[in-house]
């Protein structure tokens, strides 16, 4: 498909740890289009950052490594690019913010000499453009007395200023994708609620891409407009946001929007729980990896790992069991 | 203030504050203090789970380990079952703790690696001398079941078990002396979505079997509002709102309760698309040189002058209900 921005094909990442190879990755494959907003939800362990970090060529290598798979950004792989060539990707055309935006930042810099410094070395602008730019940067992530505020280090800065600070220096060279690892975990809801609006309003103004990764099911359905639900280094549904709230169809995704009490909801009762917990995956499993924690699991999901399959236009997923009746699909 | 139902209040905390002194320079003079408790009172009722909600650093947690006399207060009464805990010597007071015990927040943290689970949950059993031997074994593998873990992992170390069990274990102990009383600081918020329900349900099936009144710090209003009976929100070291449940969330009065229950995110983009929402600017001031007046004026989207002159009481509107501001009629 020519009008995918980014195209992840078949991708897998290893560590090797004392206690055995962990299979973080397991084949993961998805696009993202252009303008539009891409949720990755999962819990700890499940291969949402390690994904995104592949990508990126991020992986700490050895222990990781990036054993199979493209990711083709404008024409080309990613994945094959060597350091060099893929730092001037990282930055320049490919934005990211991630969770903790205090040791994210240095902190014997000024945020003024942070944000210059891939101005400098990204656009190859002057010393006095990148000031210029990097305050223009800063009031546009809503920080007031922005030119003054150049001078400060980053403990001047709240949490939630500094995680602007990390969205401006993200787009300051404009890029085509912004990766957002977790960006609003670390936050209180209130601060998280205005760094949600500034990135809707500069995507809107700036026509990004963006991948937002997160654990929070309200976040987003607040922010994406496609997601994809991984669990156990596998994407095992994906749909558009209002399709995948409205028909959530794997087993793992209808029990985790079961566990979640709501603000806007009165309700009594147990919350519903999935028994167990997510697996740590020494080898590559041949079997569905959420098998053990399902309650529709049948003697199939034992024996094969279910692929990812469309069951109505643009909602795919990688389960047997139709959970509306129960029995297999 | 008169709190309703005096006579079934089980803790009766009073114009509780907690200051924390800052010492400067080579004489170390005190030159400020953290306000991080500036007058709160409340009561919790036998039985009940009163939630107490508010953004880091808003005073939940310092409230809660004052009411153990973890901290000693500034000043106020925190009133057990008649008797002002604050007025104990320490040795009464450490009889007291068997009746008020704490669920810890990092279940990481909270657990000595070097113990077996076993010391662990029998360790308050010997400190205060409910239980030897062979009893106390008994006990131990009992209260093992009561949180659905193997009894027959009890000579194993803390390690070996995931975030979720090692909170299983935290509850184990706190209920080894059989309290009536429990604290429980944000004890699920280190845990992964699926996991949290898990030790949500857990704790209310513990609440019906032995009666327990939990006091539930937490900043997911969500999950607070599953839980809790009565909810209080703290700001700044001051209670704002406090109501039953239902009460607060349809119809809050106060108006940082609104913008803070507007910013938490729903799963559901359709609902969450048709809500107003109430973003609030800027940040939480320092507890160090509070807002006169009123605490959140400086970031109220209604603030009028007299909100700057004197401090809100904190008044019954309607029966249940009490709020601190000059605006609510």
């Amino acid at each position: 498909m020519p009008d995918l921005l980014l195209d992840i094909k078949g991708l897998e990442t290893q560590f090797k740890t004392p206690e055995g190879v962990v299979h973080a990755v397991n084949g993961v494959s998805f696009g993202l289009k252009e303008g539009e907003t891409l949720g990755v939800v999962g819990e700890s362990g499940c291969g949402k950052s390690v994904t995104m970090l592949s990508v990126l060529g991020l992986i700490p290598s050895p222990p990781g490594k990036v054993v199979a798979g493209e990711a083709l950004f404008s024409g080309q792989d990613l994945l094959k690019m060597t350091n060099e060539e893929i730092r001037h990707v990282r930055g320049a055309q490919i934005g990211m913010i991630f969770q903790d935006p205090m040791t994210s930042l240095n902190p014997v810099l000024t945020i003024g000499r942070q944000l210059e410094e891939p101005l400098m070395l990204h656009i190859g602008m002057t010393k006095h453009q990148a000031q210029e730019r990097a305050a223009e940067l800063l009031s546009l992530v809503g920080i007031p007395n922005a030119k003054e505020r150049l001078n400060d280090y980053p403990h001047q800065y709240s949490g939630g200023m500094r995680q602007r600070v990390m969205i401006a220096m993200a787009l300051s060279c404009s890029p085509q994708i912004l990766i957002a690892d977790e960006p609003t975990t670390a936050l209180d809801v209130t601060i998280q609620a205005q760094i949600m609006e500034l990135v809707k309003r500069l995507r809107e103004e700036l026509g990004m891409s963006i991948i937002w990764i997160t654990h929070d099911l309200g976040v987003v359905a607040g922010i994406a407009h496609r997601v994809a639900v991984m669990y156990g280094g596998y994407i095992i549904e994906e749909a558009s946001v209002n399709d995948l709230f409205a028909n959530p169809s794997h087993p793992y995704t209808l029990g985790l929007l079961g566990s979640l009490p709501r603000v806007d909801e009165v309700e009594h009762g147990r919350l519903f729980s999935i028994e167990g917990q997510p697996p740590v995956l020494y080898q590559k499993p041949t079997a569905c990896p959420f098998a053990p924690r399902c309650k529709w699991v049948m003697d199939r999901c034992w024996k094969e790992n279910p692929m990812l399959e469309s069951i109505s236009n643009e909602h795919r997923v990688a389960c047997w069991v139709d959970t509306k009746t129960g029995r297999s699909r | 203030m008169n709190l309703q139902n005096n006579n079934e209040a089980l803790l009766k905390v009073e114009d509780l504050k907690m200051h924390f002194p800052i010492y400067r320079g080579v004489l170390q003079r005190q030159v400020g203090a953290v306000h991080a408790v500036d007058g709160v009172s409340f009561d919790v009722k036998r039985g009940e789970t009163l939630g107490l909600v508010g953004e880091s650093g808003c005073g939940k947690s310092t409230t809660g380990r004052a009411i153990l006399q973890l901290y000693k207060p500034t000043a106020g009464s925190v009133i057990f079952e008649g008797t002002d805990l604050i007025s104990l010597k320490h040795e009464e007071m450490r009889k007291t703790r068997r009746k008020i015990q704490m669920i810890f927040q990092d279940p990481y943290a909270s657990l000595n690696p070097r113990m077996t689970v076993h010391d662990i949950i029998a360790e308050p059993m010997m400190v205060h001398n409910t239980a030897i031997g062979k009893e106390m074994n008994e006990r131990v593998e009992h209260l093992l079941e009561l949180v659905n873990l193997n009894p027959a992992f009890a000579s194993r170390y803390p390690h070996e078990f995931s975030g979720g069990q090692r909170q299983r274990i935290g509850i184990a102990r706190a209920l080894a002396l059989q309290p009536s009383f429990i604290v429980c600081d944000e004890p699920i918020s280190a845990l992964d979505v699926s996991i949290q329900a898990q030790v949500v349900n857990l704790l209310e099936e513990l609440q019906e079997q032995f009666n327990l009144t939990y006091l539930f710090i937490a900043h997911d209003l969500s999950m607070v509002r599953h839980i809790s009976k009565r909810v209080a929100v703290m700001y700044l070291g001051v209670i704002m709102e406090l109501a039953d449940r239902d009460d607060l969330y349809l119809s809050p009065l106060h108006p940082y309760t609104q913008a803070l229950l507007s910013a938490v995110p729903i799963p559901d983009p359709i609902a969450d698309s048709k809500r107003r929402r109430v973003i609030l600017e800027g940040d939480v001031p320092s507890p160090v040189n509070p807002p006169s007046g009123c605490r959140f004026r400086t970031r109220c989207p209604i603030a009028e002058k007299m909100c700057a002159e004197s401090r809100p009481d904190f008044r019954e509107v309607t029966p249940g209900h009490f709020v601190a501001c000059h605006l609510v009629k």
